[in-house]
């Protein structure tokens, strides 16, 4: 019996075997060639990310300085700043998912004939500018909601619509929605808890990847807010900048740390949901 | 064919609820998908208790009518009487009917208890109530074991199984099973076959059961309805649909058959130089060229070097074996005994003989 040794050329009667080295030469080369897609593309990514970085922590005579970091907090407005776009992130996601949850479960189970138009439709407000949405909005908003920073919730519900959709279709293509819909209805339940206790529960992946990707919209959303006149972290942060440009990428840095964080929270609640219920599962 | 399965005997347990099957009446029902009529003046009246299997082969209506009773279609015409009530415009979650569906219905996010338990947390009853209830039904349906697991740990007979206690949990006035073994393997699904037959006896439960398979259909129900094109063909215990099948359709669709053309001599049909009885006489017979429909059962087949037919084909069912002959121009089925079937070699002569008393005659089908 021969054994054969990656990477070895045995000679002799025994027939020559390559394929191990093959292989390994083979799985060799895609992981040089993952390493270096890898390395451009972190090195496009982290470039500016770095560069914002050094020039956050420089003072004025060009030295390395923490103080434009700890001087955040006493900067007039970022608190009042950082509230609003929290509480415009959180009433966009409950007026979005209350209201794309049930239609598009609705658009799936009453009319699928619709999703080529609802994809369609969906996809309006990558197509159009956010700033010809809000100067269309504006003027006919009454008064009363046009003094209220919600109609920017509203005007965001619009922007998120397409990552929601989309989201939402793939959770709903992935469950047998008839069949769960009509089971739970033949034991009695009503079309709102079958909704609750049945279809939402199992979509609960697709709703936190549409959180995620709208939460990450809504915060970085500069024109809407800017032309509507609240000062959101973004409009912050450029209003700012006219005093201190460092302290102002030192934000902005910190915003982009902060939504990473608010973000992989998220995902994480969902992972650890997900491994309690196989552990539960096990035992 | 083997149809006949021996039906498990299930002792009565405590827990058992009293007898609560209803009577179902199905009147005159019309149902349209376009230029489709899925259901063309369906009408079925079910006893309580009784257990009916709606047969037929793909888009005859059958899946149509058991929606069309659960709720879930509407009608264009046409009622569904359950227990006297008029239930035509009540909506499906207020029928109490429960349903076992063709593909697996368990929530993903429930547990086997939970899903269960669904119908009777929806019904208000207390957790400890809903618990043990559920327990009891686990039980009756052998996965007392499988309490705390998800449906993706389960297999396919196992998640049919939780599908069916969930259905019964509710306790509903009619069990509805669409096609519920049809994902199953062969060994699953026959076992799975006398367990919902054993329940519904026990149980006493009145139960539609839709189904392609007319094994399934013929070893498990009371009666059979035979649907072609949303119409009733004919419905009957499964005996006499299999002896006495009162249409050419009926005939053909159940059990196998093969079509021969005969020619009437006074009150009998000539066939394979006998002359044969013809079932229900000669009187209703249409006038012009008729065929016989002969089950494999009906025939038998004499080893003779200058016989008239000749074994083309055969094939091993077990105990019997089935041997297609060419006679005539045309090929009949023969069953013979397993064991008596060694004698006869593919391409060996025959005489076939007609050993049934009579037979079902019918019009000619014209030639495709």
């Amino acid at each position: 019996m021969v054994t054969v040794t990656p990477g070895v050329i045995i000679e002799g009667d025994v027939p020559e075997v390559f394929v191990p080295e093959s292989r390994h030469g083979l799985r060799h080369r895609i992981h040089v060639g993952r390493a270096i897609v890898l390395l451009i593309a972190g090195v496009y990514f982290l470039t500016p990310i770095y560069a914002a970085l050094h020039f956050a922590l420089e003072n004025d005579q060009n030295h390395f300085s923490f103080s434009p970091l700890t001087s955040i907090p006493s900067q007039p407005g970022l608190g009042s700043a950082f509230w609003l776009s929290m509480r415009l992130a959180g009433v966009t996601m409950v007026v979005a998912m209350g209201l794309m949850v049930p239609t598009v479960v609705y658009m799936h189970l009453k009319v699928p004939k619709l999703k080529p138009l609802f994809e369609t439709i969906t996809l309006l407000p990558i197509v159009i500018p956010p700033i010809v949405l809000i100067l269309g909005v504006l003027p006919s908003s009454p008064l009363w909601l046009k003094s209220s920073p919600y109609l920017l919730s509203l005007v965001y519900v619009i922007l998120v619509m397409p990552f929601v959709y989309r989201s939402l279709a793939a959770g709903l293509g992935a469950i047998d929605l008839h069949t769960l819909v009509e089971a739970s209805r033949s034991l009695g339940a009503s079309w709102f808890r079958t909704l609750w206790s049945v279809v939402i529960p199992n979509l609960r992946s697709a709703l936190l990847s549409a959180t995620v990707l709208s939460l990450a919209l809504v915060l970085g959303e500069y024109t809407m807010a800017s032309l509507d006149g609240w000062q959101t972290i973004p409009v912050w942060i450029v209003a700012t900048s006219q005093n201190d440009g460092h302290v102002t990428v030192a934000v902005a840095m910190l915003s982009l740390i902060a939504t990473w964080v608010l973000l992989t929270l998220i995902v994480s609640l969902d992972r650890s949901q997900s491994r309690r219920t196989l552990k539960r599962k096990q035992s | 064919m083997s149809v006949a399965t021996q039906r498990a005997e299930v002792p009565t347990h405590p827990s058992d609820p009293p007898a609560s099957g209803a009577p179902v009446v199905m009147e005159h029902l019309v149902r349209q998908f376009g230029t489709t009529r899925a259901l063309d003046g369906f009408s079925l009246d079910i006893q309580p208790g009784e257990f009916v299997a709606l047969l037929g082969p793909s888009g005859c209506g059958k899946t149509t009518a058991l929606r069309v009773l659960a709720g879930f279609e509407h009608l264009d015409s046409g009622r569904v009487l359950v227990d006297g009530k008029d239930l035509s415009d009540t909506p499906s979650q207020k029928r109490d009917m429960g349903m076992v569906f063709q593909s697996y219905s368990l929530f993903p996010n429930m547990t086997t208890r939970d899903n269960v338990a669904f119908g009777l947390r929806l019904r208000g009853q207390r957790s400890s109530q809903r618990r043990q209830r559920a327990g009891e039904l686990l039980d009756l349906v052998g996965l007392s074991d499988h309490l705390s697991k998800y449906p993706h740990q389960l297999s396919g007979g196992q998640q049919q199984r939780v599908a069916l206690a969930r259905a019964l949990a509710i306790e509903p006035r009619v069990l509805l099973l669409d096609e519920p073994l049809s994902a199953l393997d062969a060994k699953v699904r026959a076992e799975l076959r006398d367990q919902i037959r054993a329940l519904q006896q026990r149980l006493a439960i009145t139960t539609v059961f839709v189904t392609h398979d007319q094994e399934e259909a013929l070893s498990m129900a009371d009666r059979v309805c035979v649907m072609s094109k949303g119409r009733v063909e004919q419905v009957a215990s499964p005996s006499m649909l299999y002896d006495r099948p009162s249409t050419a359709f009926v005939a053909e669709f159940v059990g196998a058959s093969s079509r021969v053309s005969v020619e009437l001599a006074g009150d009998r049909v000539k066939l394979f130089a006998q002359t044969v009885e013809v079932r229900g006489g000669t009187s209703a017979l249409p006038s012009g060229p008729l065929d016989a429909l002969l089950r494999p059962e009906d025939l038998e087949i004499l080893a003779a070097p200058n016989g008239l037919g000749v074994i083309t084909h055969r094939s091993f069912f077990g105990s019997t074996t089935r041997l297609q002959v060419g006679v005539g121009g045309v090929t009949v089925k023969v069953d013979v005994r397993s064991s008596a079937a060694e004698v006869f070699d593919i391409g060996e002569r025959v005489d076939v003989l007609v050993s049934a008393r009579d037979v079902l005659v019918t019009e000619r089908r014209p030639a495709p």
